[in-house]
């Protein structure tokens, strides 16, 4: 069973691309394309588990910590480039982003986004630092050091002059749901951008 | 029968009683050096059983100072195993129920194999220092024609660590279509100026002892054993992190109190002394030599003006390289470099830095994470070559 956002990915995937996959953890992902797609490529990872699984399914997978960048990866070497649920923790979310898309022309990203309806309930009428299902932790221990909200994201692309060629939700078992698609900011629990550079 | 008392002496997951054996060559094999061996002898050993299809045989390079008898035990009386049994055996990394896994000392070697130990047949003496200088390339191929014997036309996967490493780099890149799987660990693609540098300090150990004549120490009735051991001393620390060092001997002196001399007085001096006399009377000073030297001269990417990815453009199979944390002999950014360059060549590499204390050793040692990817990725061999218990 795959994760919501990871099943909108799926979809978006072109046969035979070549992908960079980063924080890749087991290698669900990886597995099902290849498999399914043909892709091939490789799966950044520094969780000791996720990687040991990785290499059981035949998923290649690098340990590497994505915080120091994509160097040993040369511009335009992949077709697509896929992080999920990864920017939030990481150092510099915009620099990355710059480095995905040096890699690849194509990128597709998902994260947790800070703005849907439980999380603002939870601040807002609680007082506390939203704890849900994407996002687990308690504050002083969360990896997520960078959270933000699909508007926040959007903008950020706006900035650089990236084509959002496609976004979506992932809601678990409502993410078709019309109130997610109209206002996704609200609604989304899950963001999911599919972005190319400028021209 | 057989099995019953072995399982009763040996552990569960041991491959038990082994026995060297011997495969001789009679067609020369040209060297790298120019020169060729006329005739050679090449021991090994194998562990669980090759399946009819001939597709399970995995390869085992061992380092510096191995050998052929890399798991199980020659006599019941052996209080230790063979030097990588903590991941060859019955359910353990290569696991051999699954698979059928050759060692073989390699030329040069003073285990079994031709080497300076050995007699030269043109003038019947003792090749000593004679003996032809070797290159990992010169190995592979000296492998590759054990395999022939054996009648492995390919090998599921070719597994070594440190300089055994080197020997599985260059067989993806000599014998590409016989490779199914390559395992790298601890291992580099070239050596650095340090590590040059401390072969060189170990060479000229032996090479100064007074004992050492040149080499014709055999003819002369002399054993270059001070030298041997110093060499052994030296590489032995960095096989070591600083931090495995600190844990295990820390300032401990052997006695209560400072004795203000030069006798041993702390516990990492005794660990030195003991591990360089034993080493002295158990290896072969010229073999060392040549071993040291093998290492110093691998750089597959030397031919292609240091472009090491154009280096490793003729492999076919997807690669395992592992590294550990504090090993400093061959530190993780080596790995690293060899795995960019994989990647660079749109190889199929997958790698994995063990957190591990014990320094270069970590290679030869049993630790969870590293068994995990060890095992996972040989499970994942068996599984795609169809490979099961036979």
């Amino acid at each position: 069973m795959m994760r919501a956002d990871l099943k909108v990915i799926y979809q978006w995937v072109p046969p035979g691309a070549r992908i960079l996959d980063l924080g890749c953890g087991d290698g669900t992902l990886l597995d099902v394309l290849a498999r399914d797609k043909q892709v091939t490529g490789y799966g950044l990872e520094i969780d000791p588990d996720g990687i040991t699984q990785c290499i059981q399914k035949g998923v290649n997978v690098i340990e590497q910590n994505l915080d120091q960048g994509l160097a040993n990866f040369g511009d335009d070497t992949c077709d697509l480039v896929i992080m999920t649920q990864a920017l939030q923790a990481l150092r510099r979310p915009d620099m990355m982003l710059d480095e995905m898309l040096r890699v690849a022309n194509e990128c597709i990203i998902t994260f947790p986004n800070f703005a849907y309806w439980r999380h603002r309930a939870y601040l807002g009428f609680r007082g506390y630092m939203p704890v849900s299902k994407s996002l687990p932790h308690a504050w002083y221990d969360t990896p997520n050091i960078h959270l933000s909200t699909f508007n926040d994201f959007e903008q950020l692309c706006q900035e650089k002059g990236l084509i959002i060629s496609d976004r979506a939700v992932g809601n678990g078992e409502h993410e078709g749901h019309w109130s997610s698609r109209l206002w996704p900011n609200l609604f989304g629990e899950t963001a999911i951008f599919r972005i190319s550079r400028g021209r | 029968m057989d099995n019953d008392t072995r399982k009763s002496r040996f552990p569960d997951d041991s491959v038990g009683l082994v026995k060297p054996q011997i495969a001789h060559f009679d067609s020369p094999l040209a060297l790298a050096c120019g020169r060729s061996l006329p005739a050679y002898d090449l021991i090994y050993e194998t562990y669980g059983t090759l399946n009819e299809q001939r597709t399970n045989a995995v390869l085992i390079c061992h380092a510096l100072s191995g050998h052929h008898h890399a798991a199980g035990y020659h006599s019941s009386d052996d209080r230790k195993p063979g030097w990588w049994d903590a991941h060859i055996g019955p359910g353990k990394s290569i696991d051999t129920n699954r698979f059928f896994v050759v060692a073989v000392n390699n030329l040069g070697g003073c285990h079994g194999s031709t080497g300076p130990c050995a007699t030269d047949p043109e003038t019947g003496r003792q090749w000593g220092p004679d003996f032809p200088m070797m290159t990992v390339g010169d190995w592979v191929h000296s492998q590759a024609r054990l395999a022939d014997q054996l009648g492995i036309e390919r090998f599921a996967a070719i597994v070594g660590g440190s300089l055994g490493g080197m020997q599985v780099m260059q067989w993806t890149l000599a014998y590409p279509e016989r490779v199914a799987n390559a395992v790298i660990i601890a291992a580099t693609h070239k050596l650095s100026a340090q590590n040059i540098a401390f072969n060189e300090v170990a060479r000229q150990a032996i090479r100064s002892d007074p004992d050492f004549n040149d080499g014709w120490y055999a003819e002369h009735g002399t054993v270059p054993r001070r030298g041997l051991k110093l060499a052994r001393m030296v590489g032995h620390i960095t096989y070591l992190s600083e931090d495995a060092m600190g844990t295990k001997f820390g300032r401990d002196l052997r006695s209560d109190d400072l004795n203000f001399g030069y006798d041993v007085e702390f516990q990492v001096e005794s660990y030195l002394r003991y591990q360089g006399d034993a080493f002295s009377t158990a290896f072969d000073a010229n073999t060392y030599l040549l071993m040291t030297k093998v290492l110093d001269y691998f750089d597959p990417a030397a031919a292609h003006g240091g472009d090491l990815a154009a280096a490793l453009a003729p492999a076919r199979c997807p690669f395992l390289v592992v590294s550990f944390t504090t090993d400093w002999r061959f530190p993780p950014t080596r790995s690293q470099e060899l795995v960019d360059a994989l990647i660079h060549a749109g190889k199929r590499v997958s790698y994995a830095n063990i957190d591990s204390p014990h320094g270069h050793d970590a290679f030869l040692l049993p630790e969870p994470r590293y068994q995990a990817v060890f095992a996972g990725f040989m499970a994942r061999v068996a599984r795609d070559l169809g490979v099961h218990t036979p």
